[in-house]
Order: structure tokens, then C-alpha cells, then sequence
């Protein structure tokens, strides 16, 4: 645990831990911490035994939403997400990704409706690993690399 | 899963029952055609696009069972639709009509106008991705040539990586164990994913470049026409008309009784007449 103390910590909020390093600054832009009037510390390139190095960030007076945390499921597969009281963890929970997602991507099909006209997005996930999804519109299978988050 | 008030969409949405059914009930129409069936109805049909065969073949379906159409064929379509999304579009043909067709150039229009209408939607193509109704004409085919669907080598020749409909019956057959010949040249074949999807569901299939390697091995070839648009090179196109001998085959398949397109156009109307019968709660 000293090793956390890199970022300081926090009394009551969010800690996203076991982020894959280059993925920090994505997650901390799902957040859309920009407004956000409370302390906020981003950790990357920190060291892990089990992942080489690893990002954390940490906010104060946040908790997520679940669209928040299907986004960082993907982008994080193995992320935790600890919930702060009092300096203490009150909740651990590993993020794992849906089985469907509302309105968290953009289709990659530039032919498909939800691109052409206001409407949600809705995805299947039909495999986890490799991730594979499937729009609900128009029937497009993407992989990792298309995906690009709302 | 009963049919009234069923949309339709996708053919990933029906199982091999629900196929089998709408089958039954185009064979039914197609020996005794019942012309007041749909009487009193409305048909509204909405086509973003040309598609002159599909649009007839749905009015065509609709009058012979006593119903109305009502509607636009693109180029008409600001008079009836200006500057309206397909949404409000959906939202104020629903209380017009019972059924509503609808033709739309972009991917997934059909789920979304599914979506918007309280009354059933029949998807007649949405871009690239799905003709369900055409897929199902296909088995139709297919059913009354062969006298069966089960059990049989199939032969796809042609654009295999584009053609919409090679990938939607490919997907309509496998509920049918049957032996796929995947025939096209390496540029055109089979996307991998539909490939995978075959080996997942053990669905015995070959990739083969040369038609006339297995050509005696089929029960069933589903020839799609090759777009010249789709090779870059028009030499490559001119050395694959020489591989496929496009011509050739176009010409003397017009002379054997296996041709079985020309009954496509009447099948089209006896699928069509069972789906809007369906969905309308007039056959169970
Ligand atoms: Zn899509």
C-alpha cells in the first residue's frame, strides 16, 4: 500500500485502480472531470507486481454511473473500482463488461442510422475476449479497435 | 413467438420454425389465394429509395389480398416527408395505416423505424444490411425446386464479400444443416466472421475458387452478379469474367430448367402476401 501513496489519498469518493497505464488519461476523460470542483489526483506509469505499471485515479465527491463504468470496463478490463468513506474502502468491485451497452458507443459504420439521425446507441456484446459487440441498428460486428466510446 | 403485430427486420430475428412457417402459409396463398383477406387494411409503403422491383412486389402482395396502399417512392419523398426525420416520419404514417414497408439507405433504419411505430414494420432492404423478405423468397425457391430445404449442398457464387443476400441466406440455411461451396475469388470471398460464425455452429462448408471443381458436388448454386465497380483494376475484373465465365453461365443457365429465377418474381409476391397476412393477424 505505501507504494499508493504516490497519489495522495482521499476522504470520501472514487479510487480507479489497475488501469493499464496507457489507458489513465482515457479514464480520467470518461469522467469528464474538466468541471469537476474536488480533488482529483492521476497516477500513471506507477508499478504493479501483476501489470508491470499501472495508472490509478482517484476523485473526491464522485461516485459513477453505470454508463461511466461499463466505459471504463472497456477501455479497462481489469480496473477495480474502490468507494471511499472516511479514508477507508468501504466497497471494492472489479468493473466487467456488460452484456449490452446504452448509449456508450459510437457505431463505427458511417452508414448507420444512429450516426445519421438523433437516436441512442445500443450495442450486444457477443464475445468478452477478444471483445466483439454488435450495433442493435445496424447488425455491424466491432472489435477493440473500432470502438470508439460516446 | 406469434406473428401478430411482429415486425420484420432481420432474418437473425427468426428461427428456423418461424421460417418454416411463413413458408407454409406462402404455399397455402399460393394454392387457394384468399382476395379479401385484407380487406379494410392499409399498407403504407415508404421508400427512401428506388427499388422498383421490391416496391411492386409489396403492392402487388397487398392489392391481390384487398388491401390499400398508401405512400412514396423516393424523389417524391419531400412532398410527403419534408425535412422530417424518419422518427416523425414513423409517428405520423402509424396512424394511417396498419402495416408499414419500409425502404431506407442507411443501416439500421428499419430497427429504428420499428422502434418508432406502434404498428408492424417490414424492413425492404436498410443499405447494406438486411432484405429479410427477399431471403426469405430465396427459401421459398429453394423449398418448391428442391422439394426440401434440409440436408442440401449449396453453392454461392459471386460478390460473396459484399452481397447482402449471400450473407443473409447463408445465415436463413444454417438452421438447415447444409454444405456450403463458397465460390468467388480470394478478394470477394466470405468475410472471415461468417466463416467463424459456420464453424461455430459445425456447418460443413468449402472455400473454392473454380465453380466448375464442384459444380457437380451442388443441389443448389445462388449466383449474385458481380459489380464491375468493385475491382479497382478493370483488367481484374476481365481475368475473373474469364475464371467464372460470368457470361457463360448467365447465358446458358436461361435455358435449362435449374434456372429458377424467373419464378422469383410471383414467389416474391406469395412470401410477401403470407408476411403482411401474418403480421396483420389474418393468418395465425
Ligand atoms: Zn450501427
Amino acid at each position: 500500500m505505501t507504494k499508493e501513496l504516490t497519489v495522495s489519498a482521499i476522504e470520501e469518493g472514487t479510487v480507479i485502480d489497475h488501469i493499464p497505464s496507457d489507458s489513465t488519461f482515457k479514464v480520467a476523460e470518461i469522467l469528464k472531470l474538466e468541471s469537476h470542483g474536488k480533488i482529483i489526483s492521476v497516477g500513471a506509469n506507477l508499478p504493479s507486481k501483476t501489470m508491470g505499471t499501472k495508472g490509478i485515479v482517484k476523485v473526491a465527491g464522485k461516485s459513477l454511473t453505470k454508463e461511466e463504468v461499463d466505459k471504463i470496463a472497456i477501455i479497462a478490463p481489469h480496473a477495480t473500482v474502490n468507494i471511499i468513506k472516511n479514508f477507508e474502502v468501504i466497497k471494492k468491485l472489479r468493473v466487467s463488461i456488460p452484456d449490452s451497452l446504452h448509449n456508450t458507443i459510437k457505431c463505427s459504420n458511417p452508414n448507420c442510422i444512429t450516426n445519421n439521425e438523433e437516436s441512442d446507441t445500443e450495442f450486444y456484446v457477443i464475445s468478452k475476449d477478444p471483445l466483439k459487440i454488435k450495433c442493435h441498428y445496424c447488425e455491424r460486428v466491432m472489435e477493440k479497435e473500432d470502438i470508439r466510446l460516446l | 413467438m406469434g406473428f401478430k403485430n411482429r415486425d420484420v427486420i432481420s432474418i437473425n430475428d427468426f428461427s428456423k420454425q418461424d421460417l418454416l412457417h411463413v413458408l407454409k402459409v406462402a404455399k397455402e396463398l399460393e394454392k387457394k389465394p384468399n382476395d379479401g383477406l385484407l380487406k379494410g387494411k392499409i399498407m403504407a409503403a415508404l421508400f427512401y429509395e428506388p427499388s422498383t422491383r421490391t416496391r411492386l412486389s409489396f403492392i402487388t402482395s397487398m392489392e391481390q389480398l384487398g388491401g390499400r396502399v398508401i405512400g412514396f417512392a423516393s424523389g417524391k419523398v419531400t412532398s410527403f416527408t419534408k425535412g422530417e426525420t424518419l422518427w416523425d416520419t414513423m409517428k405520423m404514417t402509424e396512424n394511417y395505416a396498419d402495416v408499414i414497408v419500409v425502404r431506407h439507405p442507411l443501416e439500421g433504419a428499419a430497427r429504428l423505424a420499428a422502434e418508432a411505430s406502434s404498428k408492424p414494420v417490414i424492413n425492404a432492404g436498410d443499405g447494406a444490411n438486411q432484405h429479410p423478405t427477399q431471403t426469405m423468397l430465396d427459401l421459398y425457391t429453394i423449398q418448391k425446386v428442391k422439394g426440401k430445404i434440409d440436408g442440401l449442398h449449396i453453392g454461392m457464387l459471386g460478390d460473396l464479400k459484399y452481397g447482402r443476400t449471400v450473407h443473409s441466406l447463408t445465415k436463413a440455411l444454417s438452421h438447415f444443416n447444409p454444405t456450403f461451396y463458397f465460390i468467388a475469388p480470394q478478394a470477394l470471398q466470405m468475410p472471415k466472421s461468417y466463416l467463424e460464425e459456420l464453424d461455430r455452429l459445425k456447418i460443413k462448408y468449402y472455400v473454392e475458387e473454380n465453380l466448375f471443381k464442384v459444380s457437380d458436388k451442388l443441389d443448389v448454386l445462388y449466383a449474385t452478379r458481380i459489380q464491375k465497380e468493385r475491382f479497382a483494376d478493370p483488367i481484374e475484373y476481365e481475368k475473373y469474367k474469364g475464371v467464372y465465365r460470368v457470361d457463360e453461365i448467365d447465358r446458358s443457365l436461361d435455358n435449362t430448367e435449374h434456372a429458377a429465377y424467373f419464378q422469383q418474381a410471383a414467389n416474391g409476391v406469395h412470401v410477401r402476401k403470407a408476411l403482411l397476412a401474418l403480421v396483420l393477424g389474418k393468418k395465425e
